[in-house]
C-alpha cells in the first residue's frame, strides 16, 4: 500500500490541464503557412511525394499531405510548418491551405448535422475501425486516452461494439480486404451515426492512393462528419477535432 | 559454388547468384538449415521471368555473419517437392510463393492463402472464404474473433477451437491490412515516395523499416554512409525499442487488470516519443531517416536533452519494475502462461524477441551487425522459459540495455560530416539484401534492379511473418481468458505481415 502511494506520488501531475492551449514540444509539423515569396513553383510541386501541392495559387492539401516536411526543407522561404495542431475540420475544402493564408483551420458549426449537437454533444461513444491503417493513427488514438491526454474526461470514449457506438472512426486507406468488415460495422451502428476519418491515409489514401489493393467506395456512400489530418494525427489534433465537432456552436 | 556468400547490405550482380536445378536447390537449402539452429532462412521468394519463375533463397548464418544466396528457375506447373516436407520453417515462404504464382509444392502441410494480395495468382480465392482447420465434435466449440477487435487495434481474425475454457487450437487469419506495398515500391518512382512507403509498412516500426530501406538503397547506389548517419540511425532504433517496449509493458499490465502498472508504463512512453518529436518532428519517427543524408543531425544539445529525459525516465521505470516483478498476482498470470518450446520455435523459424524468449539466440544486431552496432558489441538478452514472463522480462532488460547503449553513444557525439551526394540511379542488374533488428526482431528487405538500374523487385519481410505462428502455438492448452495477455506479450504486426 505504502509502496503504491509512493509510486503514485512520484508520477506527479501527468495530465494536460488544458488540451486546447497546450504546447507541443520540439519541432512539430502542424498547419503549414505558405508565403507569397517568388519561387520555382514547378520544382515545389514536383517535390511532394503525394501530389498534395498545387500551383496557381500555391496550396497544400492537408488531406493528402504526409507531413514529411520536405517542401519546407527545400523551400524554407515559401513554406513553413507551424506548431498549430488544431487542424481538424468538417469541411474537406478547409484542409487546403493557400498561399498567404495564416488562419486557423476550424470546424464550421453551421454545417454540423443538427442531431450530432442535439444527441451526441455531451457524450460520445465511438467504434474505431482500422482499415489497413499502419498502426500509427491507431497508436495515437490509444494515446488520446492515456493518463496525459485523457480524452474520457470530456465524455468521449471508444467502445468495443458498434452496437454501443454513436459513430465510427476510420483509420487507414481502406483495403479491398477490409471493405466488407467496415461496411458491416457501419451497418451495425445505430442512427444517428457519424463518420470520422483520422489520418492522411484515411482521408485521401496517402502514399497508397491509387493502389489496386484498396477499395475506398465506402467513402462515396456516406457523409463524412470530421476530417482529422496527420501522419499520424497528433492526440491533441484528435481531441480538439472531436470537441469542436460536438461542442462548438454557431456564433460562439 | 552452389551459392554466393554476401554480408549484410552488400550489393552483388544478379548474374553472380548461381542458378541450380531444383533438386540441387532443394538439397542445398534444406541441408543448410536442417540441424543447424545458427542458420535460418531470411527470405525465399519468386520473381517472374517470362513464363517461368525464378526462386531466390537467402539463408543467414549467424556464426559466420554471412548470407548464402542461391536461385532456381522453375515452371509454374512443375512438380516440386516442398522444402517444408524436410524443414518446416520454409512453410510460410512456400505458401506465399504458391499464393503469388500458383506454383504447387508437393508434401507441403497445407498451401493455405497467406494474405490475399491483390495480384494473387488465383483471383477466385476470397478472404471471406478462408479454409479454417476444423474438428468435428459434439463437445468442442469454436470461437471466432475479428477481423475488427474490441480495442483500437488492427484487424485480423482469430478462430479458436476450445474444449470448455481450454484452447485446443488457434488459427490466425491475416490479410485484411493488405495495401500492395511491394508492387507500390516499383510503381512509385521518386526516392522520397519510396522512403515514405517504407515508413508506412508498419507505423510502430517506422525507424526499423526505414533504416532497412535506406541501407539497402544506399548499398544499391554505392553510397557509404558517414559516421553521423549510422550514429543517428542506431540511436533512433534504440529509442524506438525503448518506446514500444515500455508501451508493451503497460499493455500487458492492462490485460491482467493491473491499473497502476498500466498507467505508469503508459505515461513513461510519452517522454520517449515526445523526444523523437523534439528531434525529428514526429512522435513515431516519421521523416527522421532518409537515404543518403542525415535529415536531423544529432547535436550535443540534443544529447544533453536526451540525457535529461533518460535521467527522469529511469527512476520511475525501475520503481515500477520493482513493484511489478514482485507482485504475486501479476507473476501468477505471467509465469507458465503461453509457453512455446525451443524445438517449436526452431521449427517455425521464429525470430527476434519471440525466438530469444526460449534460448533461440537470434538477434541481427549481434549476428549481422550494421550501422553503429559493430562498435557496441551487442550481447542479446536471452530467456529460458518461453512464457509470458520471459517475454515481459526481455522487454524490461532490453530497455535497460538500450538505455545503456544510448548513454554510451551520446558520450561521444560524432561531428556532422558533410556526406557525399547519393547517386540517384542504383546499379543495374544488381541484388541487395538488408537485415535490421527492429524492436520485434529481424526485418529483411531485398531488392533487385534491371538493365537500366530501375527497380524490378522489392521484397519486405517483417518479423511478424514468422512469429504469428508462435502466438498460435503459445495459446494451446491455455485458458481462452489468457489469450489477450499472450497476444499482447508478442505484440505482432498485422500491417507488417499483410503489406
Amino acid at each position: 500500500m505504502f509502496e503504491n502511494l509512493k509510486i503514485l506520488f512520484h508520477q506527479g501531475k501527468q495530465f494536460i490541464p488544458n488540451v486546447t492551449t497546450a504546447k507541443v514540444p520540439g519541432i512539430f509539423r502542424g498547419r503549414p503557412v505558405i508565403s507569397r515569396a517568388e519561387t520555382d513553383v514547378e520544382a515545389l510541386v514536383e517535390i511532394c511525394p503525394v501530389d498534395a501541392i498545387s500551383a496557381a495559387p500555391v496550396s497544400i492539401d492537408l488531406g493528402k499531405c504526409t507531413f514529411c516536411g520536405e517542401c519546407a526543407r527545400a523551400f524554407p522561404e515559401k513554406i513553413s510548418f507551424t506548431q498549430d495542431y488544431k487542424i481538424s475540420t468538417n469541411i474537406r475544402e478547409r484542409l487546403v491551405v493557400q498561399e498567404g493564408d495564416d488562419r486557423p483551420i476550424e470546424v464550421d458549426p453551421a454545417k454540423v448535422r443538427e442531431e450530432i449537437h442535439r444527441i451526441l454533444g455531451r457524450s460520445l461513444k465511438l467504434r474505431q475501425v482500422s482499415a489497413a491503417g499502419d498502426n500509427s493513427c491507431e497508436w495515437e488514438l490509444n494515446a488520446a486516452n492515456n493518463v496525459q491526454f485523457d480524452m474520457s474526461r470530456f465524455g468521449i470514449d471508444f467502445v468495443a461494439s458498434p452496437r454501443h457506438a454513436d459513430g465510427i472512426v476510420i483509420t487507414g486507406p481502406i483495403s479491398r480486404n477490409m471493405a466488407e468488415p467496415l461496411q458491416l460495422c457501419y451497418d451495425a451502428t445505430p442512427d444517428p451515426k457519424m463518420v470520422v476519418l483520422v489520418g492522411t491515409d484515411a482521408i485521401s489514401g496517402g502514399i497508397f492512393a491509387g493502389s489496386p489493393a484498396l477499395d475506398r467506395s465506402f467513402l462515396d456512400k456516406y457523409p463524412i462528419d470530421l476530417y482529422i489530418p496527420g501522419n499520424p494525427a497528433h492526440p491533441l489534433t484528435i481531441i480538439n477535432g472531436l470537441l469542436d465537432l460536438t461542442r462548438k456552436r454557431k456564433g460562439k | 559454388m552452389r551459392y554466393i556468400v554476401i554480408s549484410n547490405n552488400q550489393t552483388i550482380p544478379v548474374a553472380e547468384i548461381p542458378v541450380l536445378a531444383y533438386g540441387d536447390f532443394f538439397e542445398l537449402n534444406t541441408g543448410l538449415v536442417a540441424g543447424h539452429p545458427e542458420r535460418h532462412c531470411v527470405n525465399y521468394f519468386g520473381y517472374p521471368v517470362g513464363e517461368k519463375i525464378k526462386l531466390f533463397c537467402c539463408i543467414a548464418d549467424d556464426n559466420t555473419h554471412q548470407i548464402l544466396i542461391s536461385s532456381c528457375l522453375v515452371g509454374r506447373s512443375d512438380e516440386l517437392a516442398a522444402f517444408s516436407g524436410k524443414v518446416l520453417s520454409f512453410e510460410k515462404f512456400e505458401r506465399e510463393i504458391h499464393e503469388n504464382f500458383g506454383i504447387t509444392f508437393s508434401g507441403h502441410p497445407w498451401l493455405k492463402p497467406v494474405r490475399y494480395p491483390c495480384n494473387r495468382a488465383d483471383q477466385s480465392q476470397e478472404i471471406a472464404n478462408y479454409p479454417f482447420w476444423k474438428i468435428d465434435s459434439e463437445e468442442l466449440h469454436e470461437v471466432g474473433v475479428g477481423p475488427i477487435h474490441a480495442g483500437i487495434i488492427e484487424p485480423g481474425h482469430f478462430r479458436f477451437i476450445c474444449n470448455g475454457e481450454q484452447i485446443l487450437h488457434l488459427e490466425i487469419q491475416l490479410g485484411f491490412q493488405h495495401r500492395g506495398v511491394e508492387p507500390l515500391f516499383l510503381e512509385k518512382k521518386k526516392l522520397l515516395q519510396r522512403t515514405i512507403l517504407a515508413e508506412s509498412i508498419a507505423g510502430d516500426t517506422v525507424v526499423g523499416h526505414t533504416v532497412a530501406f535506406a541501407q539497402l538503397w544506399e548499398s544499391l547506389c554505392g553510397f557509404k554512409p558517414v559516421e553521423d548517419i549510422d550514429f543517428a540511425r542506431t540511436l533512433a532504433l534504440e529509442l524506438e525499442r525503448i518506446a514500444i517496449h515500455t508501451g508493451d509493458l503497460s499493455a500487458v499490465c492492462t490485460d491482467i487488470a493491473y491499473q497502476l502498472g498500466s498507467a505508469v508504463f503508459g505515461r513513461l512512453r510519452t517522454p520517449i516519443i515526445n523526444y523523437m518529436q523534439e528531434w525529428g518532428g514526429n512522435r513515431l519517427g516519421k521523416g527522421l531517416v532518409r537515404p543518403g543524408r542525415n535529415q536531423f543531425p544529432f547535436t550535443r544539445t540534443l544529447a544533453d536533452r536526451l540525457r535529461e529525459v533518460l535521467d527522469l525516465y529511469e527512476p520511475d521505470f525501475e520503481e515500477m519494475n520493482h513493484k511489478l516483478f514482485r507482485l504475486p498476482s501479476a507473476l501468477s498470470r505471467f509465469e507458465r502462461t503461453g509457453t512455446v518450446s525451443y524445438e517449436d520455435l526452431l521449427s517455425i523459424g521464429a525470430v527476434g524477441m519471440a525466438a530469444r524468449m526460449n534460448n533461440l539466440n537470434r538477434d541481427i544486431r549481434a549476428s549481422h551487425p550494421y550501422a553503429f552496432y559493430p562498435a557496441l558489441k551487442h550481447e542479446p538478452v536471452v530467456k529460458h522459459h518461453g512464457d509470458v514472463y520471459s517475454r515481459v522480462q526481455i522487454r524490461k532488460e532490453e530497455i535497460r540495455q538500450s538505455i545503456g547503449y544510448i548513454r554510451e553513444m551520446i558520450g561521444h557525439v560524432p561531428a556532422i560530416a558533410g556526406s557525399g551526394k547519393l547517386n540517384e540511379e542504383p546499379r543495374p542488374d544488381s541484388f541487395t539484401l538488408s537485415l535490421v533488428e527492429g524492436w520485434r526482431g529481424e526485418i529483411c528487405h531485398c531488392a533487385m534492379t534491371g538493365p537500366t538500374g530501375e527497380l524490378v523487385l522489392y521484397k519486405v519481410k517483417d518479423p511478424s511473418f514468422h512469429n504469428w505462428l508462435a502466438l498460435a502455438l503459445a495459446v494451446r492448452n491455455n485458458e481462452i481468458s489468457d489469450f489477450p495477455i499472450c497476444n499482447k506479450s508478442f505484440n505482432l504486426s498485422y500491417c507488417g505481415h499483410d503489406l
